[in-house]
C-alpha cells in the first residue's frame, strides 16, 4: 500500500504539470520553436532547400596518400552533397584557417598524411584502433554550419570504424584458422572493411554508404542537429518546475497534509522525485515522437534511445532535487533554475558545437547532464548504437545517483516540511 | 470517559524562540475543545506537533493511546486534520482531490467511492464535483478542505482556524457542520482567535498566549476567574491616542484596569453601567473623539484581557 502511494503521488504530479498550460508551452512548444529558430539564425546561410541549409563553404586539405583520404574528399564533392556543401580543395592549412577566421568558410577538414595506412596497416594484428586523427577546424560564428560539417565527418569516421572492426574480427578468424596467409590479410581486410561499411545497419540522418563509391545518400534535417540540444535544455526547465513544486506544495499546505497522512515521509519524497522523473521522461518522449512524426527525424537506435531518455531524465531530475534541497522558495528555484538551464545549455552543447569550445570548457561541462545527453543523442542520430552511448548512460546514472543521495540526505536532515 | 488526547509538558523551540512553552492538557472523547489565542500564540505549532508534522523539543502527547513521538503512524491513522490554509490541488477537481487524499488515507475501491459520495452530499458539492478547485469560491474550497479531513472518519479531528478569511454565511455553515460532526460522536480540537466561535462551540476552552496555556476550563469556570466585572470598550477616532486616554482613565474611581490597543481602550470595572457616564464625561473634557462604546459582561475576551492585560485581537 505504501509503495502504491509513492506512485499515486508521482502520477498526481504528472497530471498536475500536464494541466498547466504555461508549463506545457515551455516544456513542449519552446524546444520545437527554438530548434527551428536557432537553426535559421545561427546557421549564417540561407538556401532554397527544405531545411534552409545549403552551400556550406568547406575547405578540404587531403595529405593522405591512401584511399580513405580521397574517399572523404569524394564524399564532400559528391553530387548528392552538391546543394548542401560547397567544398574547395586546398593545400595550405594556414591559408585555409585564415579563410575560416575571416568568415569565408564554415570549417577546414584536414586529413593527415598516412591516415589510410594508420587505419589499415594493423588489420590482422591485435585489435588496437588508434589511427591518426582527421582535424576539423570550425568557424564559431556559424555553429549550425559547423555542426552539419561535423555530422558528415563523424558519419564518415563511423563508417570507417565499422569497416575496420569488421575486418579485424573476420581477418583474425581467417588467420587463426589458417585460411589466409598474413601477407593476404591487408588486402582481404580492406575488402571486408568496405563491404561492412557499405552494409552498416541503421540508416542515420546523414548517410555515406561507401567511401569508394558514388552512392552517398543525404537526408539532412536541421532539426536533427538542434532538437536534441533544445530537448535536453528544456528538460532542465521541467525538472526545475518539478523541484519548485515541492516547495510550492509546502507553501500551499499540501505537502504538510501529505506528511500528516499515514504515509512514510521517505515515500512522499521519493514519490515527488519519481513525479519529476516521469515528467522529464514524458517530455522527452513527446518531443522525440513529435519530431519523428512531424519532421521525420531519425533519432537512431531504439533500445539506446529509450535507455538514454531515462538516463537523461534521471540525471536532469537529480539537479532538480538539488535545487529543492538547497533553495528555500519556489521563486529562488525559478530564478536559479532558469540561469542553470541556460548555462547548462551553453556548456552542454545546446547552442554550439562543443568541439568549437575551449578544452577546459569541454572538461567542465561534464558536470552537466546536457553534455552527456546531447552527445548521446548525437551519437545515436549518426548511426551509433547502445554500446556507443554506454559511457554517456553510465555518466548520467552515476551523476543522478550522487546528486539524488546528496539531496535526499540534506532534505531528511533539514526536514521535508518547513515552518 | 477516557481522554482521547493527553498532552504532557510539550515544548517546541526554533533556535532561541520558544514557540510552545511546556503546555499540558487533555481532551475527553466526544468533546469539542478550543484552543483560543491571538495570532502567533502557538496554536498551529501545537497542532503541528500533535499531528506528527513536527517533533517536539521535549514532552510528549498520547492520542488514542499512542505516542506522537514513538508511534506516529498509529497516531496518523487516528486523526484527521483541517489545516488553516486550503491544502488542495487547485488544478484537480474536488472529486480527484477527494480520491487522491482518500487513497493517502488507505481507502480504495468501492469503499472510497461510497465515502466520497457521502462526503460530497454532506458538503453540498455533488453537482460540481468534477469541476476544478480553482473555479470554486473561497467558501466552497473551505468545505472541500474540511471534507478531506473527514474522509477516513477519524476519531479525533484537528481544525486549525477553519473560518479564517471567509464570508459570514460560509462561516456559519462551517460552525454548524462542526456541531453536527461532534453530535455524530467525533472529538474535535478547534483552534481560533475568534472568541465568539470558542464560546459557541466549545465544551472546554484552553487560552493560549505566547506559547503558554494560561487558563483552561469550561466557559463558566473561566469567566469566574474575572469575578463580577464588566468590560467597557471605547472605540476611538483614528487620530486619537489610546495610551494617553488609558493612563488618564485608570486614575478614575471604579476603574480596575484600562488597557490601550489599536484605536481602543478596554476598561475593566465592577459595573460598566455606572461607569459609562463619568467615562464619557472625562473623554469629552480631554477633547478626545470616540465613535462608539461597547459594554460587555464577563466573557472569554474579558478573561483574556484579565489574564494578559491585552485584548484578544492584539
Amino acid at each position: 500500500m505504501q509503495i502504491k502511494k509513492l506512485f499515486l503521488i508521482a502520477i498526481k504530479d504528472l497530471r498536475l504539470i500536464f494541466r498547466d498550460r504555461s508549463a506545457l508551452v515551455l516544456m513542449l512548444l519552446a524546444p520545437f520553436v527554438l530548434s527551428i529558430g536557432m537553426g535559421a539564425l545561427t546557421g549564417g546561410f540561407s538556401g532554397d532547400n527544405e531545411t534552409g541549409v545549403s552551400n556550406i563553404p568547406v575547405l578540404l586539405l587531403n595529405q593522405d596518400e591512401g584511399v580513405l583520404g580521397q574517399a572523404l574528399v569524394d564524399v564532400f564533392t559528391s553530387s548528392e552533397l552538391d546543394d548542401l556543401v560547397d567544398p574547395i580543395v586546398m593545400d595550405d592549412f594556414a591559408a585555409a584557417k585564415r579563410q575560416v577566421d575571416e568568415d569565408q568558410a564554415a570549417g577546414v577538414i584536414f586529413v593527415p598524411s598516412g591516415f589510410s595506412s594508420s587505419v589499415i596497416q594493423d588489420v590482422g594484428g591485435p585489435i588496437d584502433f588508434n589511427p591518426l586523427e582527421i582535424s576539423f577546424y570550425s568557424n564559431p560564428t556559424s555553429p549550425t554550419s559547423a555542426g552539419v560539417l561535423r555530422s558528415i565527418l563523424d558519419q564518415f569516421i563511423n563508417q570507417v570504424q565499422i569497416g575496420r572492426i569488421s575486418a579485424e574480427v573476420i581477418v583474425g578468424q581467417l588467420l587463426e584458422n589458417g585460411l589466409i596467409s598474413p601477407e593476404q590479410a591487408p588486402e582481404i581486410g580492406m575488402q571486408v572493411g568496405q563491404e561492412s561499411a557499405n552494409t552498416s545497419s541503421d540508416p542515420p540522418s546523414i548517410t555515406i554508404e561507401n567511401e569508394t563509391s558514388d552512392e552517398e545518400v543525404i537526408d539532412f534535417n536541421i532539426l536533427a542537429y538542434m532538437a536534441p540540444g533544445m530537448a535536453v535544455m528544456f528538460l532542465m526547465y521541467t525538472v526545475t518546475f518539478g523541484a519548485a513544486s515541492l516547495l510550492f506544495e509546502n507553501q500551499r499546505g499540501t505537502l504538510p497534509r501529505l506528511l500528516i497522512a499515514p504515509t512514510f515521509s521517505a515515500y512522499v519524497l521519493v514519490g515527488k522525485a519519481v513525479g519529476i522523473l516521469l515528467t522529464a521522461v514524458a517530455q522527452l518522449l513527446i518531443l522525440i515522437v513529435g519530431t519523428s512524426l512531424l519532421f521525420r527525424l531519425q533519432w537512431g537506435d531504439f533500445p539506446g534511445l529509450i535507455l538514454l531518455i531515462f538516463a537523461a531524465a534521471w540525471g536532469a531530475s537529480s539537479w532538480g532535487m538539488i535545487f529543492a534541497a538547497f533553495l528555500k522558495t519556489p521563486g529562488q528555484i525559478g530564478i536559479t533554475g532558469s540561469a542553470v538551464m541556460l548555462l547548462f545549455g551553453v556548456l552542454g552543447g545546446s547552442f554550439f558545437d562543443l568541439s568549437m569550445l575551449p578544452d577546459w570548457i569541454q572538461v567542465v561541462n561534464k558536470i552537466t547532464p546536457n553534455a552527456w545527453a546531447v552527445d548521446g543523442f548525437y551519437i545515436l542520430s549518426v548511426g551509433g548504437g547502445l554500446s556507443d552511448i554506454l559511457p554517456n548512460i553510465f555518466a548520467l546514472v552515476v551523476m543522478g545517483g550522487i546528486l539524488f543521495t546528496i539531496a535526499t540526505l540534506w532534505i531528511r536532515k533539514r526536514g521535508l516540511a518547513r515552518k | 470517559m477516557a481522554p482521547i488526547l493527553e498532552v504532557h509538558n510539550l515544548v517546541k523551540k526554533y533556535g532561541d524562540l520558544e514557540a510552545v512553552k511546556g503546555i499540558s492538557f487533555s481532551i475527553e472523547e466526544g468533546e469539542i475543545f478550543s484552543l483560543l489565542g491571538p495570532n502567533g500564540a502557538g496554536k498551529t505549532t501545537t497542532i503541528s506537533i500533535l499531528s506528527t508534522l513536527f517533533t517536539p523539543t521535549s514532552g510528549d502527547a498520547m492520542i488514542a493511546g499512542h505516542s506522537v513521538i514513538k508511534d506516529p503512524m498509529a497516531v496518523k491513522k487516528s486523526i484527521g486534520i483541517v489545516p488553516q490554509e486550503i491544502a488542495l490541488y487547485e488544478e484537480l477537481s474536488a472529486l480527484e482531490n477527494l480520491r487522491f487524499w482518500g487513497q493517502m488515507y488507505n481507502l480504495s475501491g468501492k469503499a472510497l467511492s461510497k465515502r466520497i459520495d457521502e462526503i460530497l452530499e454532506q458538503i453540498g458539492l455533488k453537482d460540481r464535483a468534477k469541476e476544478r478547485i480553482k473555479t470554486y469560491s473561497g467558501g466552497m474550497k473551505r468545505r472541500v478542505n474540511i471534507a478531506v479531513g473527514l474522509l477516513h472518519t477519524p476519531k479525533l479531528l484537528f481544525m486549525d482556524e477553519p473560518t479564517v478569511g471567509i464570508d459570514p454565511q460560509s462561516r456559519r455553515a462551517i460552525l454548524e457542520s462542526v456541531k453536527d460532526l461532534n453530535q455524530s460522536g467525533m472529538t474535535i480540537l478547534y483552534t481560533t482567535h475568534y472568541m465568539e466561535e470558542a464560546q459557541e462551540l466549545s465544551d472546554r476552552v484552553g487560552i493560549i498566549d505566547y506559547g503558554e496555556l494560561i487558563a483552561i476550563g469550561t466557559q463558566e469556570e473561566l469567566t469566574a476567574k474575572v469575578g463580577e466585572t464588566d468590560t467597557l470598550i471605547l472605540h476611538l477616532g483614528e487620530n486619537e491616542d489610546p495610551v494617553f486616554l488609558a493612563k488618564n482613565l485608570s486614575e478614575m474611581e471604579g476603574v480596575l484596569q484600562a488597557n490601550p490597543t489599536d484605536h481602543q481602550v478596554a476598561i475593566v470595572t465592577p459595573s460598566a453601567e455606572e461607569l459609562l457616564a463619568p467615562v464619557v464625561s472625562r473623554v469629552n473634557e480631554l477633547g478626545i473623539y470616540i465613535y462608539s462604546v461597547d459594554m460587555r459582561e464577563p466573557n472569554l475576551e474579558a478573561v483574556f484581557l484579565h489574564l494578559t492585560g491585552r485584548a484578544l485581537r492584539d
